[in-house]
């Protein structure tokens, strides 16, 4: 795989990313919006790796994997502005992306993908000898009972899966580092299985050890674990409140602080230790979730860009802007060219 | 009295029981920050922010409250107890009936519930229904800012385990994280009066009673949580129609306040079920058996959830029980 290609991939999924946070912004997408922003390098990277009869099982932010997968940009926009032209019809909605025809389907409660993936192996196995399952899940999920249980299943049984771990971190508004016990990749050696780290901002690097994962896979050897370190760029979803109060604790961040603030004060309650504790502990968390990672090196588009030569990052993420624009013309019903409605740039 | 709104109304009730009762512990995903105000006051040794581990902070808290302690667990998105229904139907329904009663379970379950704000089928659902059929649990679910406090009163003294739900679209911090995200352009149809009200701190709203929130004489209309303010709108409409619905908002699920419904029933011989739930299996099947129970046989009718939430506003819409169906029902049970 050409570090170009995995860029092309790359830039196509972070221009369908950014054109779904203004979608949503503009009040055209509902509830919950959770991006993959700065997971790009790992779905471009395992995604290289894939071909036709493979299964992926997704999470909640599944939209940088079925892009690179190549299912249909503006359908899956349709689906997200519940639309009945949508991929499924508008009953979904981004946490429940699924494409039968490529044997991807995405769940919105943490952890799931891990069985869901053990299944696609095992169906895989049975009836599409030389196929894989790969299931993407964060550090989070890594907490969850059925995900634990699924490294032992995948140990087990020799399942043709690769179990790719998205580490950002955080689990939810929760530091994973405060409520994980032990290294992951560590615990996943444990169940037996060969777990490598990589870095989930490297395509290249990523492509190589998903690449090893799934020839194993393919070859019957089994089960694998790669615990990629990627950014989450967008907070837990659009519009995050913590980190919506860190990088504005004036505007956004005020009644927190003052609620926060006060409660402090209270005349009963925990002793003064246990309340700076609290306080101390919660100003953290802003200041952490305040981060920006777009385009540092923790972005995945910015590593790889200083790899391409001379302009030829800036043609691809053209050509990417140029698709997606049409995808969304095409979702709104706009005339090409005419411009978008709604808040959307 | 104060002006409160839905979920400060929950939080000051727990508050109330920390200040008072060292053995009140807060577990929970995320409890740091959805709770920052209790996490600020009483520190980290009694709001214990968990790991994504529901089927083990859940779990723990059963054990935790046979030990000793009186843990309020927080579960997110009930949608979620599909992870960790163990700790509920296995464990902590059944402890004291294993012991004959001598050893009790003081749990509070809390979890907020229901849709109206675009999260899809597995962020939106009720299941109310679901959790209210295992014996040795108490559901309830309030409607008002006065009942989320004072049920939450009652949970927080009770010896067994209560699980406790909070609709999305009237508690204003859920609605705000899970709907809109900090965005001026989206909109919720919000009962006001289910999200706002007069609370009177440290009053305490008995478990197993419902109440009636609009007398009629016409049709018996039951339901909780949002299901009552649109069954309110939907008899107002009617009323210009010469209909009049008595509204009772059960409170709790179980134990289902049966005489109320009985007594109501009785009067109007016609009975709605209003419930955000799935209709078949569940809390509307109940209420009508509660009638028949009684000796009633009312012409029956039900407006609730006939299966997975979907995505799309419109489609969700006209899924959730609305005033316009509640109202389309009533006029057949009047014909």
């Amino acid at each position: 795989m050409q570090a170009s290609d995995l860029f092309r991939q790359m830039a196509r999924a972070r221009a369908f990313e950014d054109a779904l946070a203004a979608l949503w912004r503009g009040g055209h997408i509902s509830g919950e919006m959770h991006l993959g922003t700065g997971e790009e390098g790992v779905a471009a990277g395992v995604a290289a790796c894939l071909r036709s009869g493979d299964a992926v099982a997704l999470d909640h932010r599944p939209t940088p994997v079925l892009a690179v997968l190549g299912v249909d940009l503006a359908a899956m926009l349709r689906e997200m502005l519940g639309r009945e032209d949508g991929l499924q019809r508008g009953r979904a909605g981004h946490m429940h992306l699924m494409s039968r025809a490529h044997l991807a389907a995405a769940s919105g409660i943490v952890g799931s993908s891990g069985p869901l993936g053990a299944g696609f192996a095992l169906a895989a196995r049975a009836l599409r000898p030389g196929s894989v399952s790969v299931a993407f899940f964060g550090d989070g999920a890594m907490n969850q009972g059925m995900l634990l249980e699924t490294l032992n299943l995948a140990a087990a049984w020799r399942l043709p899966l690769v179990l790719v771990c998205k580490d950002n971190g955080w689990a939810i508004t929760t530091r994973s580092e405060s409520v994980t016990g032990g290294s992951l990749t560590e615990r996943a050696a444990a169940f037996g299985l060969p777990a490598a780290d990589v870095d989930g901002a490297d395509a290249t690097a990523v492509a190589r050890v998903a690449g090893e994962a799934v020839e194993r896979a393919r070859r019957g050897k089994g089960a694998t674990f790669l615990r990629a370190r990627v950014s989450r760029i967008e907070g837990h979803y659009l519009g995050d409140a913590l980190v919506r109060a860190g990088r504005a604790p004036i505007a956004e961040g005020r009644e927190l602080l003052g609620a926060v603030t006060s409660a402090a004060l209270a005349s009963t309650g925990g002793g003064v230790g246990a309340r700076a504790a609290s306080v101390f502990r919660l100003l953290n968390l802003m200041r952490l979730a305040r981060r920006q990672d777009r385009d540092s090196k923790a972005d995945p588009l910015e590593r790889a860009r200083r790899k391409l030569p001379d302009g030829e990052a800036a043609r691809l993420e053209e050509e990417a802007a140029a698709e997606v624009e049409r995808a969304v013309e095409a979702a709104l019903g706009v005339e090409p060219g005419t411009g978008a409605p709604g808040g959307i740039t | 009295m104060a002006r409160m709104k839905f979920g400060a109304a929950i939080d000051a009730a727990v508050a109330e029981a920390m200040a008072l009762d060292p053995r009140v512990v807060l577990l929970g995903e995320d409890v740091h920050a959805i709770r920052a105000p209790l996490f600020a006051r009483f520190g980290p040794g009694r709001v214990l922010a968990a790991p994504i581990s529901e089927a083990a902070f859940l779990g723990a808290a059963v054990g935790a409250a046979m030990a000793g302690l009186r843990p309020v667990a927080e579960l997110m998105l009930v949608d979620f107890i599909g992870s960790c229904l163990d700790a509920l139907l296995n464990q902590a329904a059944k402890i004291a009936d294993f012991t004959a009663g001598d050893w009790r379970v003081p749990l509070v379950a809390r979890a907020t519930c229901g849709g109206g704000y675009g999260d899809g089928g597995q962020h939106e659902q009720a299941l109310w229904g679901l959790l209210a059929g295992i014996p040795g649990l108490t559901v309830v679910v309030p409607s008002t800012p006065a009942d989320a406090h004072g049920l939450m009163a009652s949970a927080l003294r009770s010896e067994d385990p209560v699980v406790f739900l909070e609709h999305k679209l009237l508690s204003e911090a859920w609605l705000e994280w899970l709907g809109r995200g900090g965005r001026d352009t989206v909109a919720f149809d919000v009962p006001e009066a289910g999200a706002e009200g007069e609370v009177t701190p440290g009053e305490v709203v008995p478990i197993g009673r419902a109440a009636v929130r609009r007398p009629g004489r016409d049709v018996t209309v039951v339901s909780l949580a949002v299901g009552v303010h649109r069954a309110i709108a939907a008899a107002e409409r009617l009323a210009s129609e010469g209909i009049e619905c008595e509204v009772l908002d059960l409170r709790t699920v179980r134990p289902l306040d049966r005489e109320a419904i009985a007594a109501s029933v009785a009067r109007t011989r016609r009975l709605l079920v209003v419930d955000e739930d799935y209709r078949e299996f569940g809390l509307s099947g109940e209420v009508a058996a509660a009638a028949l129970e009684a000796g009633l046989a009312p012409r029956f009718a039900r407006v609730c959830l006939e299966g997975t939430i979907p995505y799309a506003r419109h489609l969700e819409k006209a899924a959730l029980p609305n005033a316009e169906r509640i109202a389309v029902a009533v006029r057949s049970l009047c014909r």
